[in-house]
Formats: structure tokens, C-alpha cells, sequence
């Protein structure tokens, strides 16, 4: 193992009152892979974008090649020969590989894509690379523009190369693919961070792992000493109390039946494999899941919105008692049938809400198609608005104020009780308490929870483990598209969930 | 019949060039991902610029030098057509305003500016009458010398002034450095993934201006031309009539290249006219036929959607404001 390529001491760093890192310590050698691992949230990206540039720590010291350095911008980065490969691939689709990898580059002499190309080539024939430069990048496969993200850094010279959670977009081969010219950056003497939560892959591939919790450091381990065990106990810690209160559910029925339901991204990556379970009435279901491994897209397809390629998502209606496959029906059909979908994305407003809109507008988006007259009916929704502000304590200057300018927790408790106004039979609620502050997470267990004893099946979608395990009656474990177990939420505990999160089963895959 | 075809051929070039220079800037002004839907406008305040630097010059001098008389209406104009390119830029990069919106107000003002000066220039000056520029028009009409000696040829394609191949000109350099050169190749990243192009390390913003400014005082030379060599040194209100719009769908017809932009150009100055050169035309047909320009545009543009060809397509972020994003 080689000297140390970069050094973090006691790196912090907070956004607003959320502690994104607490005191890092972090060091990666020359000709070492190191695998930093921790859950959702737990601050892995921040930390390396710390060091890739886009944010600046609070405190601490970043030592490269035993030096102090300062790192401000992107471009500092790269002057530190630090080279990041984002999730979110930043490549012009009608460039080719070559002239993205040369983009905003200011080499001397004129400029000349053959002999970029050129270049390009000797990069792929190293490491190994399968790769055609003159390939147009909306022409490319996820994987090859990942190659071209990666020769992109190497070809600006990268020492130091960041990979941001490389396989979650990659098929099994693709990903033995990847590891197998990482091993050979690794051997010509580069320090390689790969940011992941799959334990195969870090046991696998990376000489040392790294774990974070929840932004604190936990600490550095050697892969050849440790074990599944000991890493998924390092990464979801001791189990927390919180105090959720939990009913015995009261005569439960199958609501919703979901039957091996499949279905691809445009890039031919499957996305929901094979998915099957049971909602209940009168019980909260969770899903729990490294984020992106299907959860929107599953919610999605009850909810209509969703293309599935084939299965059966069947509905009991406790109205009629009759079933109705929801597949034939129409987004509108299945919410008239009380199937309501509250998704939070990340940016809160992105579905669901019109942010430019006021309270009472956004609650008219579920009801102004039910009045008769050709004229809006306005009384009804602003009745509804003003008793949601009042039953749950929205803080708003009034129900005209418009919903961008609430705060993000108020937000969601206007989209959350528009759907459970509705009188659901089946209600779907992701990410609900994403960014909320305790107190209103509590009111939002709460809506659940009442939502529960009346009868309704909750499905609740949920990043933190400990909530899952103390609010849901039945806890679904989902990886890459794939039910990974279902188990009861009043015995199970979070390490065997997290197992269960990062594990990749299925036949194909070779270790 | 063959010197009605050679008529021809030479009014439809003479058509084509305002267009070629409004198109050309408009390309390069596309590129960078800024829609200016003020190009109509701009190419009147080029026009009228340049008219009221040559007025000026003409009027305070008794005998006018022919190069000044060139290049003091050359300069005005284009610092008009810059100055309103600018304004745009600054509304739309620097503030974020609509582009649609902004483009649409400064044709609309752009053309008020050029009929407003155009009618009452004269008055300013305690004269009273329409401007006419006769040396300045002169000394833009001013052929290539040997072109009247190559009979047919030279009358149909040499017979014009400096400014006409000057559009052509920057249409060859405007392909050139938008496809072989470094700052191209920036400037095409820009107009299809600004973000892309902000995290390689390239100063988004100051391209957006750089272009909208430089396209803007080219598509200004159009006004220029049309009212130093083609009305010889005349202003008349709404001269310059639908031209500017004419332009914009040589950007679309010429599917972004420069290049096709050229002949695209004299083709569609050619229907502009065709009408006169078909006899027994009543006055309702000649407006019909007068619309085929725009006819065409729209079949191409149904056809170029139709075929999903990536690079045929308008840049991506064409018409959209780019925020960094920032958390």
C-alpha cells in the first residue's frame, strides 16, 4: 500500500441545523480502493464534495500529498489532480465521447478532435476501456457514458478519483466490468474512493471501507478482516427508541394485491423485478429501500402512473366488495376508487403541489372537476383548506398565501392532509416526514396512524430504519427493483433490514 | 428568356442577403441557447443607425470622402444593433427575464425607434422631405470593378456591393468556428447543456453575451445593407416590411448551419419576389404566393420533428434561462 494521497482531519460541515458531517477523519493511500459506506443521509456525498470542490467545509483540513491545500471550486480540484464522477452524468447528448472529454479544457496549440481521439484511445487501451471516441453520447448505453465520464477525469490528469455510487445504474456485467479497470487505476498507483451501499461490492473490490453514520465517522476497517455483520452493525448502529405508538391492527383484509409486477427505464435497466405483495387494510405497510431501488416507480404503478411491462395490481374495493385490476384503469379511475398517493421528492414541490398556487387552489386540483356548474366551486376547498390549517397546524399567513412560500414541513402537511381528506381506502405516503422537524413528524405518525384505525391500507415509504421499525406493522425490503424479504416491524430489527437493503440476490449475479 | 432567368437569379441574391445576415446572427445568437425574437427589431435599429451616422456625416460635409461614407454608417450601425443585443443579454442573462417576452418588446420597440427617426430625422435638422443618402448609397453600391466585363455571369452574380459578400463571408467564418474550433465547441455545449458546460469550467454568462452581441450586430448589417445598397441610401417607414421574421425561418429551414443558411437565404429571397416574375398575377395571388416562404418553413419543421434526427434539432436549451443550481 502506498503513502497517503489524501488526508481529511476533523472535517465538519452543516446546512442550516442538520449536521451533513461531524468530525471526519478519512485517509486514502495511493494504489488503494476505499469504500466509503453508510446509508442514506449519512453524508457520504457531502464529504467527498467537500473535496471535489462544490462545498467548502465548516471545519477541518484537507492534506494532499501530506500539504495543506485549500479547495474552493471545481477547478481547484482539479489543479489537485481530484477527479469526481457524479451520479448524475454531465455529458452534451449530441457530443461525441471525445469532444466531451476535451470540453472547457484549455490545452495549448489548435484545436484538433483527431488527435483528442487519439489520446482518448491510449487512455482506453490502459486501463482497458471499451470505448469509441467518435461515438455520439445519445448513441451510448449508461455504461459507456460512465466510461466517458471516467476517461474525462483521467484524461485532465486525475490522481484521486471520487466515484459517486458507480453501479447503481449498471447491469451485473457492466459493473464486473467497471470493477475489473478500477483494480487496474488501483495498480498503476491511483487512490480510488468509491461512495456505495452494497456490500458485495465493498467486499469485493475495496481494500479498506469507511463507514459513516448519520454524518459522524465511525470508523476505518480493513475489508480482509471484516465481515457483512460487522459493517451493517457499523453502519445502522444501536437500535434508538422513539416512541411511535403502535395499535394491534383490527381485522385486516387484503386491500391491494400486487402480482410479479415488472418494469424497465428507458434504458433497458429493470426497474421493478418481479414485485409482489399484499396491503392490508387497517395496517401500515413499510417499504423500505436504499433510495432509487424502485420505491417511486412501485408507487407510481399503483397509482396509474406508471407503464408496467406486465403483472396484476388487484383492488379490493370494500364498497362494492367486487376486485378491479387497476392495470386497466385510468389515473383518475383509480383515485376515484380511494387510492391516494402522497410523494415527497426531494425538492418537496416537484409533485403533487403548484407551488405559485394558494392553499385553497391546490386543494381544487383533487376537486374542480366535481362541480356541475361550469363555474369553479370555491366554498368546498376553502373549507378543506382552512381545516387542515387548524387540524394540523399549518403555519401560513392564510389559505391564499401561496404554498412556495411555506416552510418545507408545512408544505407537506398541506399535501399529505389534502389526500387523507379524501377519505382514502388505500393511502401511499412517500418520504412524508423528509426534512421535518420532530415535532411535526410526530403529527404526521399520527395522520397515519388515524388513517390506520379507520381502516385504510397505509403504505408508508421511509428513509430512517428506526421509524420504520417502530410505526409499521409489516416492513417490505426492497433492493434494485426487487423484494429483498418482508418481515414483521414488531420483531425485526434494523440490522437485519439493512442487510436485507443492501443484498443483491438473484441468480445472475457473480461474485 | 434566359436574361429574365439571370434577373432573377440576381434579385433573389439581393433578397437574400438582409436575410443571410439575419439569419447568420441569429444562428450564432442561438447557439448559445438565447431565442432573440428581437433579431425584427434589431435589424431596423441596424438599419437606422447606420442611416443617421451617414445623415450626420453627409450633412456636415460638403464633399463626403466615399470611405467615410462607408464605414461612419458601417460603425453606427453596428454599435445600434449591439447596443439592443446587449439590452437583451442583460434582460435575459443577467436578469432572467422571459426571453419570448423580451425578444417580442424590443421588435416592437426596435421598430418604433427606426420609423420614429426615419420620419422626423429630417425635421431635427430643420429640413424637410425623406432621407436619401446619395453618396453613401453610392459608395455602398459600388460593384466589384471588373464585374461588368464578364457579361451575363458578372451582371447575375458580381454585380453587387462589398456588403453582400461580406454576408457570405461571415457565414463561412461563423461555420468554421462554430464546428472546428475550440470556442465553438464551448458555444455549442452552452446551447445544449448549459450546466454541463458551467461544471467543464466554461464562463457560461460571458458567452451568452459574447454571441447575443455578436449575432445581434451582424443581423443588424441586414438592415444595413437593405437600406444602403438596396433602397441606395433611402429610409422609408416599414421599408424593411417582415424580413426580420423571414430570417428566423432560415434559422429553422436551415436546420442551424450557417452553411445552408447562405442558399437558404437566396431561396427564400427568390419567393419573396417570385411574384413579380410570374405575369397575370392578380394582387391576391402575389400575397398568397408571398406566404410560401413560411409554408415551407412549417413543412420543415413538421418534417425535421417527424424524422427525431438529434442533430437536427434546435439546440436543447434553446429559449430557457440557466440558473446555476445551488443548495
Amino acid at each position: 500500500m502506498g503513502t497517503p494521497a489524501i488526508e481529511l482531519k476533523n472535517i465538519s460541515k452543516t446546512f442550516g441545523s442538520i449536521k451533513a458531517n461531524q468530525n471526519v477523519n478519512l485517509t486514502v493511500n495511493n494504489g488503494e480502493i476505499l469504500s466509503l459506506l453508510g446509508e442514506n443521509g449519512s453524508g457520504k456525498t457531502t464529504l467527498m464534495n467537500m473535496i471535489s470542490g462544490i462545498y467548502f467545509p465548516d471545519e477541518g483540513q484537507i492534506f494532499i500529498d501530506g500539504k495543506e491545500v485549500v479547495i474552493r471550486s471545481p477547478k481547484d480540484a482539479f489543479d489537485h489532480k481530484i477527479g469526481m464522477i457524479h451520479q448524475h452524468f454531465k455529458l452534451v447528448d449530441l457530443f461525441t465521447a471525445a469532444e466531451n472529454i476535451v470540453l472547457g479544457l484549455k490545452e495549448e496549440g489548435k484545436y484538433n478532435i483527431k488527435q483528442v481521439a487519439a489520446k482518448v484511445a491510449e487512455i482506453s487501451a490502459k486501463y482497458g476501456f471499451d470505448i469509441d471516441p467518435m461515438k455520439k453520447i445519445y448513441e451510448m448505453s449508461v455504461s459507456e457514458k460512465q466510461t466517458v465520464e471516467i476517461i474525462k477525469v483521467l484524461y485532465r490528469g486525475a490522481n484521486i478519483l471520487i466515484l459517486d455510487e458507480p453501479t447503481a445504474v449498471l447491469t451485473p456485467q457492466e459493473t464486473q466490468k467497471l470493477f475489473a479497470v478500477l483494480r487496474r487505476m488501483r495498480d498503476d498507483g491511483k487512490a480510488i474512493v468509491i461512495i456505495t451501499h452494497k456490500l458485495h461490492e465493498v467486499l469485493s473490490l475495496s481494500d479498506r471501507v469507511s463507514v459513516l453514520r448519520k454524518g459522524e465517522f465511525i470508523g476505518t476497517v480493513k475489508t480482509s478482516e471484516t465481515n457483512e455483520d460487522e459493517l451493517t452493525e457499523m453502519m445502522v448502529g444501536k437500535k434508538i427508541s422513539l416512541n411511535i405508538e403502535r395499535s394491534e391492527p383490527e381485522n385486516p383484509q387484503d386491500r391491494l394485491v400486487v402480482k410479479n409486477i415488472n418494469c424497465q427505464s428507458r434504458e433497458g435497466v429493470k426497474i421493478l423485478d418481479n414485485i409482489s405483495f399484499t396491503a392490508k387494510g387497517g395496517e401500515i405497510l413499510g417499504i423500505a429501500g436504499i433510495a432509487g431501488s424502485g420505491q417511486r416507480e412501485l408507487l407510481e404503478a399503483i397509482a396509474g402512473l406508471q407503464h408496467l411491462d406486465s403483472g396484476e395490481i388487484i383492488y379490493n374495493n370494500p364498497k362494492t366488495g367486487k376486485t378491479e385490476n387497476l392495470r386497466d384503469k385510468t389515473p383518475l379511475q383509480i383515485r376515484e376508487l380511494g387510492v391516494r398517493l402522497s410523494f415527497v421528492p426531494e425538492d418537496r414541490l416537484g409533485m403533487g403541489l403548484v407551488g405559485n398556487m394558494d392553499i385553497i387552489d391546490n386543494m381544487m386540483l383533487r376537486s374542480y372537476r366535481k362541480g356541475k356548474s361550469m363555474f369553479l366551486e370555491r366554498k368546498k376547498p376553502k373549507s378543506l383548506a382552512e381545516k387542515i390549517i387548524n387540524d394540523l397546524e399549518v403555519v401560513t399567513p392564510g389559505a391564499t398565501t401561496p404554498v412556495r412560500r411555506l416552510s418545507g414541513g408545512n408544505v407537506q402537511k398541506v399535501l399529505v392532509g389534502r389526500e387523507i381528506a379524501a377519505a382514502p381506502t388505500v393511502l401511499m405516503a412517500a418520504y412524508p416526514v423528509r426534512g421535518l422537524d420532530i415535532n411535526s413528524s410526530y403529527l404526521i405518525y399520527n395522520l397515519l396512524n388515524e388513517q390506520k384505525k379507520r381502516g385504510v391500507a397505509v403504505i408508508f415509504v421511509g428513509e430512517d430504519l428506526d421509524v420504520l421499525v417502530e410505526l409499521c406493522d409489516r416492513i417490505m425490503v426492497i433492493g434494485s427493483g426487487k423484494v429483498t424479504g418482508i418481515v414483521d416491524g414488531r420483531t425485526a430489527n434494523k440490522n437485519e433490514i439493512g442487510l436485507l437493503m443492501t443484498k443483491t440476490q438473484g441468480g445472475e449475479e457473480n461474485e | 428568356m434566359l436574361s429574365t432567368i439571370a434577373s432573377f437569379i440576381n434579385a433573389a441574391i439581393i433578397q437574400g442577403i438582409p436575410l443571410l445576415f439575419g439569419a447568420t446572427g441569429e444562428i450564432i445568437t442561438e447557439k448559445s441557447g438565447n431565442l432573440n425574437l428581437g433579431i425584427p427589431g434589431i435589424m431596423y435599429i441596424g438599419g437606422i443607425s447606420g442611416i443617421i451616422g451617414g445623415y450626420l456625416y453627409e450633412h456636415n460635409n460638403a464633399a463626403p470622402n466615399a470611405f467615410l461614407c462607408i464605414l461612419i454608417p458601417f460603425l453606427s450601425s453596428i454599435l445600434g444593433s449591439a447596443l439592443m443585443a446587449l439590452i437583451y443579454s442583460f434582460l435575459t442573462v443577467t436578469l432572467k427575464a422571459n426571453q419570448n417576452v423580451t425578444g417580442l418588446a424590443l421588435t416592437t420597440f426596435g421598430v418604433g425607434v427606426g420609423n420614429f427617426f426615419g420620419g422626423s430625422l429630417l425635421s431635427f435638422f430643420g429640413e424637410s422631405g425623406s432621407i436619401s443618402l446619395i453618396n453613401t448609397g453610392l459608395a455602398y453600391k459600388t460593384k466589384l470593378p471588373f464585374a461588368d466585363s464578364l457579361g451575363l455571369f458578372g451582371k447575375t452574380f458580381l454585380s453587387f456591393g462589398f456588403l453582400a459578400y461580406l454576408a457570405i463571408i461571415i457565414a463561412f467564418v461563423s461555420s468554421y468556428v462554430l464546428s472546428k474550433t475550440r470556442v465553438g465547441l464551448n458555444l455549442r455545449a452552452i446551447g445544449e447543456n448549459p450546466a454541463t458546460a458551467d461544471a467543464a469550467g466554461i464562463n457560461v454568462n460571458r458567452y451568452k453575451y459574447l454571441s447575443t452581441i455578436i449575432g445581434g450586430a451582424i443581423a443588424g448589417l441586414g438592415g444595413l445593407y437593405f437600406v444602403m445598397d438596396y433602397t441606395a441610401g433611402a429610409w422609408t417607414n416599414d421599408g424593411f416590411g417582415d424580413r426580420g421574421w423571414l430570417a428566423i425561418a432560415i434559422v429553422i429551414f436551415a436546420l442551424w448551419k450557417p452553411k445552408s443558411a447562405i442558399l437558404s437565404s437566396f431561396l427564400f429571397g427568390g419567393l419573396y419576389i417570385i411574384c413579380v416574375y410570374i405575369p397575370g398575377l392578380s394582387s391576391s395571388a402575389k400575397e398568397l404566393i408571398k406566404m410560401l416562404p413560411y409554408l415551407i418553413t412549417i413543412v420543415v419543421l413538421v418534417t425535421v420533428s417527424a424524422r427525431k434526427k438529434k442533430e437536427h434539432q434546435p439546440p436543447a436549451s434553446l429559449g430557457l434561462t440557466y440558473f446555476r443550481e445551488e443548495r
